[in-house]
């Protein structure tokens, strides 16, 4: 599927991190592996450090602060917002949606749309869909884009598979309307035939929290975890990530009729050094071009890699240039996604601490 | 290329015998994606190679003649 947009800038984007930071080293011994072997695996999977939240923080308290951060520093007018969209697989409740707890606690008022989207890894693009969609109404002129997630609750410590990788935090970005003409051009790709390659599950409402789903198991691979934590078939993804993108960045091309060389920035989500590494590889796009720091330095946040490798990579320099890039995402779903855009002189462009 | 490719999975997985069980890798359960993963960086780097990432399948692991394969029919790094 192949979407165009135009008219709509991002104004600003502001990443929200937990202060905790978990080094994979200090957790070796949690995992039924030798040291050794972990080690190895660490330096080719880029396990480094990750921000982790503790058990009380939600998605909702990440959005909040961040927020009223912007309130506070005159980076956001209150009343300008329209809509607030938030994307994550981690809401506080099942009912109601986080984005409407979150337009309560920061009393945004009644005429403000609010809704979730449960996606994860292309979060960013998907929310960027949504965002774009309520611009395109006449009536919205600017939606906050919250991604947030906290899935390190679903992990569990002793699965040395998904535990280095996960991190948690929030980004959020502002789009709005704007007189730059540029086209947003969107490729987006959903395969629910695979939904499963990536899940949680017990929890939902097909296999209820139970004693025996939160029961530790071992896995083939010698990894303990439960029906409660997040599972992944890592061939499927990884192979999915390894076909399905690099065929969708070729038609991106020929359907615009632009090479790799067109964009400054390959802004793509981080599941892990190796994976992007091999992307990269693949579609010969020089590593400066494709930042890979994020999982190794903050964990795999899901849907807050793009926009936090945006402030991480790029950070004040946004505020003065202008850049043509590619944002990418792909995962759960599984769905994968790539924008084709520009980030010009954006009003603010940083990571601060929660 | 074989005795490299056997030491190889040997020191990601000690506990077997990779000269006695040469196949069945993955249906074994002998192997998993991330032993996968080590495997292709150990392999890049002793073969000078780069292995296209659309290639590490399970398939292409299950065995040291899937291996072996894999290896012979991936060109030398430019």
């Amino acid at each position: 599927m192949k979407l165009s947009f135009n008219n709509k800038r991002i104004s600003g984007i502001l990443s929200v991190l937990p202060e905790n930071e978990v080094r994979f080293l200090d957790e070796i011994d949690n995992y039924n592996f030798s040291e050794k072997q972990s080690i190895k695996l660490g330096k080719i999977m880029g396990y480094g450090t990750q921000r982790i939240v503790d058990s009380k923080t939600t998605v909702s308290d990440l959005c909040v602060f961040g927020m009223n951060y912007l309130f506070d520093n005159q980076l956001l007018d209150k009343k300008s917002i329209g809509a607030v969209v938030l994307c994550t697989q981690s809401p506080d409740y099942f009912l109601p949606a986080t984005s409407n707890v979150i337009s309560g606690r920061l009393a945004l008022g009644e005429d403000v749309i609010s809704m979730d989207i449960n996606q994860g890894c292309a979060g960013f693009e998907v929310g960027l869909m949504q965002a774009f969609m309520l611009l395109n109404t006449g009536s919205i002129d600017k939606v906050v884009l919250l991604n947030a997630d906290v899935l390190s609750q679903k992990v569990s410590i002793n699965d040395r598979n998904s535990r280095p990788l996960v991190g948690d935090g929030a980004t959020i970005t502002i789009i709005e309307n704007s007189k730059d003409d540029d086209d947003i051009e969107m490729f987006i790709k959903m395969d629910g035939t695979s939904a499963l390659s990536l899940q949680i599950p017990a929890g939902g409402f097909k296999l209820p929290s139970t004693l025996e789903t939160a029961a530790l198991t071992k896995d083939d691979s010698g990894n303990f975890r439960s029906l409660d934590h997040l599972v992944m078939k890592g061939d499927a993804v990884f192979n999915f990530v390894q076909t399905k993108v690099p065929a969708m960045i070729q038609e991106m091309f020929d359907t615009l009729k632009i090479d790799k060389s067109y964009f400054d920035y390959y802004l793509f989500h981080q599941p892990n050094k190796f994976m992007l590494e091999k992307l990269a590889e693949k579609m010969k796009i020089p590593y400066e071009k494709m930042p890979n720091n994020i999982s190794q330095k903050y964990g795999n946040g899901s849907g807050i890699t793009v926009p936090l490798n945006v402030c991480e990579n790029i950070g004040e320099n946004a505020l003065t240039n202008s850049y043509k890039v590619c944002f990418g995402g792909f995962g759960v779903g599984l769905t994968w996604s790539l924008i084709k855009w520009k980030l010009a002189k954006l009003e603010f462009c940083k990571i601060i601490n929660y | 290329m074989k005795e490299k490719v056997i030491k190889i999975l040997t020191e990601i997985r000690p506990e077997f015998d990779f000269n006695e069980e040469n196949t069945g890798f993955i249906t074994k359960g002998m192997l998993d994606s991330f032993d996968i993963i080590s495997i292709v960086s150990d392999i890049e780097e002793n073969f000078d190679i780069a292995i296209d990432g659309a290639k590490i399948l399970p398939e292409n692991f299950d065995s040291i003649d899937a291996i072996l394969n894999l290896v012979e029919n991936t060109n030398v790094q430019d």
